[in-house]
């Protein structure tokens, strides 16, 4: 094979991949607008509550950053945990955090939110703007969405703001109040993560 | 005398907790991050339980019959509310440098208490002047630099702060026309009884529009307190800012650490 057919064929090879790969990644926006079509599908449909539930879970699953929500809510505790201690408590963060969305998002029925623009932050992160539609009861919702872009072809939902109030922060305080009232010990945070998760 | 002493009080509040740590400057981009300090909290977590209370035992069951009103009433009760709020928003427009947003509330009062039938309906929006933003003496401080101060809940009033506290005094003395015309000044057209009748109904409105909201917060939180606190205070901090975009309210440097 001659120098000149192994340079066209890396060439061809370069191109291919970029090709392939463009065409297999996300913008953030489209994204979250097929997050939020994919939820509103599964909140508009006849279903008892407990069914949508396990549908928004599975949702929550691919599209949310469970750990990285985690690990950003207990703050720069995360570093003081032992291997065995953070494993422990992503495990019940998972638990806990897929309880609590779903059953805050079962309320809703079939919502509309309407995805209008996104906006680079850095390499790791971009914020999605959307707004939820008004109805006759409610006024509209500024709803902003933090997506982690740190793999590309996977973008994740990491937190949630609403009218310019980040769900994460508040779940971080919250988190922190209850290590801080309970002098600084984290078995405490486990405690109460498994009392929510285990009740009915 | 007692307005003297809470004054006072929610003064030293401000400034004991804002020099704390404090290297004396106060600007606004360092009250957007910085921590409120929750210096009363077993007396706040005491008065948050027993507001708690009056919510469970008053203010939900009244939103929970509110929802059932025709929504022409609902409507017509939250406009009624909404257009008395704006006496209170034009003084704080000026306060903050605001005035063609002062302009224009003013001319949005004018319209919706005369056309509008005292406020009932809202004309105003129809023709345009419908980006209304409510303001209290509370933002102004903030805007002038004031930090918030230790944080508080107040019985019945709710979540505040020493500077939201102290700026809710000036509602008191002369900074809220509806308050002068009904309770502070005797004009024989207004009774002390449509000023608290009106604060209460703006509660019930305000419980029944986001009642499954609150309920669902309480029901998914596992520390309500520390959730509610969350909220306000962020929320308080949006509202200060005037931030249109969502990134001017956000901490980036607290995502920066995440593995």
């Amino acid at each position: 094979m001659s120098i000149e057919k192994i340079r066209k064929s890396l060439i061809y090879i370069v191109f291919s991949f970029l090709l392939t790969s463009n065409a297999f990644s996300i913008s953030p926006k489209d994204f979250v607008q097929q997050t939020v079509d994919e939820a509103a599908v599964a909140l508009g449909q006849n279903l008892s509550k407990e069914l949508k539930i396990v549908k928004l879970k599975t949702i929550a699953n691919k599209s949310v950053d469970i750990e990285g929500i985690g690990l950003y809510s207990i703050g720069k505790r995360r570093k003081e945990l032992t291997d065995t201690q953070k494993e422990e408590y992503l495990d019940i963060f998972k638990k806990y955090f897929l309880k609590s969305f779903a059953s805050r998002l079962a309320q809703y029925s079939d919502p509309k939110i309407r995805v209008d623009s996104e906006k680079y932050l850095n390499k790791k992160y971009t914020m999605v703007s959307s707004v939820l539609v008004a109805t006759d009861d409610k006024p509209e919702v500024k709803i902003d969405w933090r997506v982690i872009t740190k793999d590309p072809e996977n973008p994740l939902i990491i937190d949630v703001i609403i009218e310019g109030v980040s769900l994460a922060k508040v779940q971080k305080e919250e988190f922190n109040a209850i290590i801080q009232n309970n002098n600084g010990d984290i078995n405490a945070l486990f405690k109460n993560l498994l009392d929510f998760v285990n009740k009915d | 005398m007692t307005r003297i002493i809470a004054i006072l009080f929610l003064s030293i509040s401000i400034f004991t907790s804002s020099f704390a740590g404090s290297d004396g400057e106060n600007e606004l981009s360092k009250i957007k991050n910085g921590e409120v300090k929750d210096c009363f909290e077993k007396l706040n977590r005491g008065i948050f339980a027993f507001n708690q209370a009056i919510d469970g035992t008053i203010f939900e069951p009244l939103a929970k019959g509110y929802k059932y009103l025709p929504s022409p009433v609902r409507t017509g009760t939250s406009n009624f509310v909404g257009n008395v709020s704006t006496l209170l928003t034009i003084p704080n427009n000026v306060l903050q440098g605001d005035l063609d947003i002062a302009g224009k509330n003013t001319l949005r009062f004018i319209v919706n208490t005369t056309i509008g039938i005292v406020g009932i309906f809202d004309p105003a929006s129809a023709i345009g002047l419908n980006s209304y933003e409510k303001e209290d003496f509370g933002q102004t401080l903030g805007k002038w630099g004031a930090g918030e101060g230790c944080y508080l809940v107040l019985p019945v009033l709710g979540p505040s702060t020493a500077r939201d506290a102290l700026g809710s005094l000036g509602n008191y003395m002369g900074g809220d026309a509806w308050y002068n015309v009904t309770v502070r000044n005797d004009t024989h057209y207004f009774a002390d009884f449509d000023y608290y009748a009106s604060k209460g109904a703006a509660g019930i409105d305000f419980r029944a529009k986001n009642f499954e909201d609150i309920n669902n917060l309480e029901e998914n939180s596992i520390d309500f307190y520390a959730s509610v606190k969350s909220l306000y205070l962020q929320d308080r901090r949006k509202k200060i800012l005037n931030a249109k975009g969502v990134t001017q309210t956000q901490n980036d440097s607290d995502w920066e650490e995440i593995e």
